[in-house]
């Protein structure tokens, strides 16, 4: 099992999985993969560090994808047959690019765009991002540009969000109650009722008149977009389901990012979400067979200095008992997840914040199941 | 430690994964032990701290528990933190049932951009009253918030100044600006980056102080470096391991010097662009889970 294996015949591949775990490392190395194999491929970061950003040359990049320009892989010890879009997701705008895209009239566009709820709030909604990052995936994957999109998904706490965005705005957007409050006199329509009256009285008293005026404006300005996103929310939510995308989950051998693992591939099978396959990144490998640990041995191959050696036998001793637990980690994700072959990335000993890194990164992706675990082995302790 | 724990509120932050929750249980820890009263608060339905606490948060959230002596935690949900909201607001409890029973009300409320993260920060600020605390409450000495990562967490930050702008006058205006002129006292509350000395954490912290700075007027107070390994081979120690034959000792002792240095230059460029804001940073831990004796040892640390 490799990552060129699990993304045969897919389009869209979605790495997921709880914040640290180096899910935009993933993602950019997958994208990179592919690439190098000869697909013309878009890759949807969200918040990279700013030197993997800068060393794509993707620092004065907006919404929309720009080609990785190939010189930025020169003499890195890859070659991109194809082509490696990439870009950096701004939620704010790419809410304002639906709303001028799914207003009726200029003037409702106007109305929506200038409201003050919208203007100062949009950008905290939970779930924003979650729900713009899809909607990118949707009009990228509609333009027809790319052979295949990896979407890396928002730093959100809880990896699920993403998953329930699309179909949380559907239900929502779809209830009788937001209907009820959006119809085209907004909440002065129900204070005709009775019952209504009172209910908005006593609303009007926890909130003040003001603030219930200027939200009644933004949900009555909002209902004119209510059908165009619950059909991309549907679309979207279709998308996420066909057998040509993928979800990878990324985790790091971490008691909690592990939990989170198991957690996430259980969601995905309920809510009948394709499982690719699991990346573990940041692996300390365990040698099979107790190195030798001769502390006189030692001193004789560092020049006599016997601290060295001392010093030298503490560092493997920790990184040892780091790998015992590693170990632990992948038993318990393997039978958590149901999945015999993780692909494993070492903790590398350096960050991965460059192509160099990247294309470390990439070649433990990529390599068929052998010849990773020979690699591997060389890192183990 | 004595200014921080000075304050009402420490809000803790920074990017996921780089251990949040322990560092906010670990403080909390080390306030109960120097005899203050202090509450552990966890948003977005995670319970991270009771567990590294040991303990189960059995009562399910929203409840304020005791987890040891002085030190206790709440889990808030948002839904109860609207419910209190509207029964002090509204003098008849009747009129706040019947508005939660009323389906506009739920659309309403749920589909209110921020309203989540306004309710939260609300509670936040509920039980760091010193004084006249919903219902006669007991008050705490201080309030540590295990706050989402950065950039939700400045979000959640700026909702009460926002709210309290959008609303201009009315109870909801009131609150919001009572939360955020809370929020923006320095005396009162206290912001922590918790980063790694990694790249992107590292990163991530020095936006988090400009943003602070620039939304909200507000300055890092502490930045908590976690997973610090060990700083055993020196530039001459090194150079003698890459030049002894190839033995799995010398493989860990030159990816255990790599590891060390790469995390000193990047405690140094988080030096560089705090300039006067000040660093502490806890060990890796190598063998073991982090549990309570390790929130002990952390805390003692913090503390010292």
């Amino acid at each position: 099992m490799s990552v060129a294996t699990l993304m045969a015949g897919k389009r869209i591949c979605i790495c997921t999985g709880s914040g640290g775990v180096g899910k935009t490392t993933t993602a950019a190395a997958v994208a990179m993969g592919l690439a190098a194999r000869g697909q013309r491929v878009a890759v949807v970061t969200i918040d990279p560090a700013r030197r993997l950003a800068n060393s794509l040359g993707l620092e004065q990049l907006g919404n929309e994808p720009a080609l990785v320009e190939p010189a930025h892989f020169a003499g890195q010890g890859i070659e991109l047959r194809g082509e490696l879009w990439a870009m950096m997701l701004d939620a704010k705008q790419t809410f304002d690019e639906l709303i001028d895209l799914l207003a009726p009239d200029s003037a409702t566009r106007e109305e929506i765009l200038a409201n003050r709820i919208y203007q100062e709030l949009s950008r905290v909604v939970a779930g924003s991002q979650e729900f713009t990052a899809v909607a990118k995936l949707h009009e990228l994957n509609a333009s027809d540009r790319f052979d295949a999109i990896v979407l890396d998904t928002p730093p959100s706490r809880n990896a699920l969000d993403f998953l329930d965005a699309p179909q949380r705005l559907t239900g929502f957007l779809e209830g009788r109650a937001l209907r009820v409050l959006t119809a085209p006199t907004g909440v002065a329509a129900t204070m005709a009722a009775r019952g209504s009256g009172l209910i908005f009285s006593a609303l009007r008293r926890v909130t003040g008149a003001d603030l219930l005026a200027d939200l009644s404006t933004f949900f009555r300005a909002l209902s004119s977009v209510v059908d165009g996103f619950a059909e991309r929310a549907r679309a979207v939510s279709q998308l996420l389901s066909e057998p040509t995308t993928t979800f990878l989950i990324i985790t790091s051998p971490e008691p909690a990012p592990v939990e989170e693992a198991i957690f996430f591939r259980r969601r995905l099978d309920e809510a009948g979400m394709p499982f690719g396959g699991l990346i573990v990144n940041r692996v300390r490998m365990l040698a099979r067979t107790p190195p030798s640990t001769d502390e006189s041995a030692l001193t004789a191959d560092f020049g006599g200095d016997g601290a060295l050696a001392a010093k030298s036998v503490q560092a493997l001793a920790d990184l040892r008992a780091l790998a015992r637990r590693d170990n632990a980690s992948l038993r318990r994700l393997t039978v958590g997840l149901e999945e015999k072959h993780p692909i494993l990335v070492p903790q590398l000993d350096r960050d991965v914040s460059d192509v160099a890194g990247l294309v470390a990164v990439e070649r433990f992706l990529f390599a068929p199941q052998r010849e990773r675990s020979t690699l591997l082995a060389g890192q183990a302790f | 430690m004595d200014s921080l724990f000075a304050h009402s509120l420490l809000v803790v932050t920074g990017k996921g994964g780089v251990g949040k929750s322990t560092v906010a249980a670990s403080l909390g820890l080390a306030a109960s032990q120097r005899g203050m009263r202090t509450i552990v608060v966890e948003v977005a339905e995670r319970d991270d701290v009771s567990h590294a606490l040991g303990t189960s948060d059995a009562a399910g959230p929203h409840r304020e528990r005791a987890v040891s002596e002085r030190l206790h935690h709440i889990s808030i949900d948002p839904q109860r933190a609207m419910e209190e909201y509207l029964r002090q607001q509204l003098p008849v409890g009747a009129l706040a049932g019947l508005l939660l029973r009323s389906r506009m009300f739920t659309a309403f409320t749920a589909a209110t951009p921020g309203m989540r993260e306004l309710l939260t920060i609300g509670k936040v600020w509920e039980l760091a009253q010193h004084n006249g605390r919903t219902g006669g409450a007991e008050p705490y000495d201080l309030v540590v918030l295990d706050a989402p990562a950065t950039g939700h967490c400045l979000a959640m930050l700026q909702t009460p100044r926002t709210f309290a702008s959008v609303a201009r006058v009315g109870p909801v205006a009131k609150r919001g600006h009572a939360v955020a002129s809370f929020l923006g006292d320095p005396l009162r509350t206290a912001v922590l980056a918790v980063s790694t000395a990694e790249e992107m954490p590292v990163s991530e912290t020095l936006q988090l102080r400009s943003r602070l700075r620039e939304d909200l007027g507000l300055d890092l107070d502490l930045v908590v470096v976690n997973a610090i390994v060990p700083h055993r081979f020196s530039g001459s120690d090194e150079r003698t391991l890459r030049a002894a034959p190839p033995s799995p000792a010398r493989h860990a002792a030159l990816f255990a010097a790599a590891w060390a240095d790469h995390q000193r230059a990047q405690i140094a460029r988080l030096r560089q662009g705090l300039e006067d804001v000040a660093i502490v940073t806890l060990p890796f831990v190598f063998q073991g889970a982090v549990d309570r004796a390790a929130l002990e040892q952390f805390s003692r640390e913090l503390d010292a």
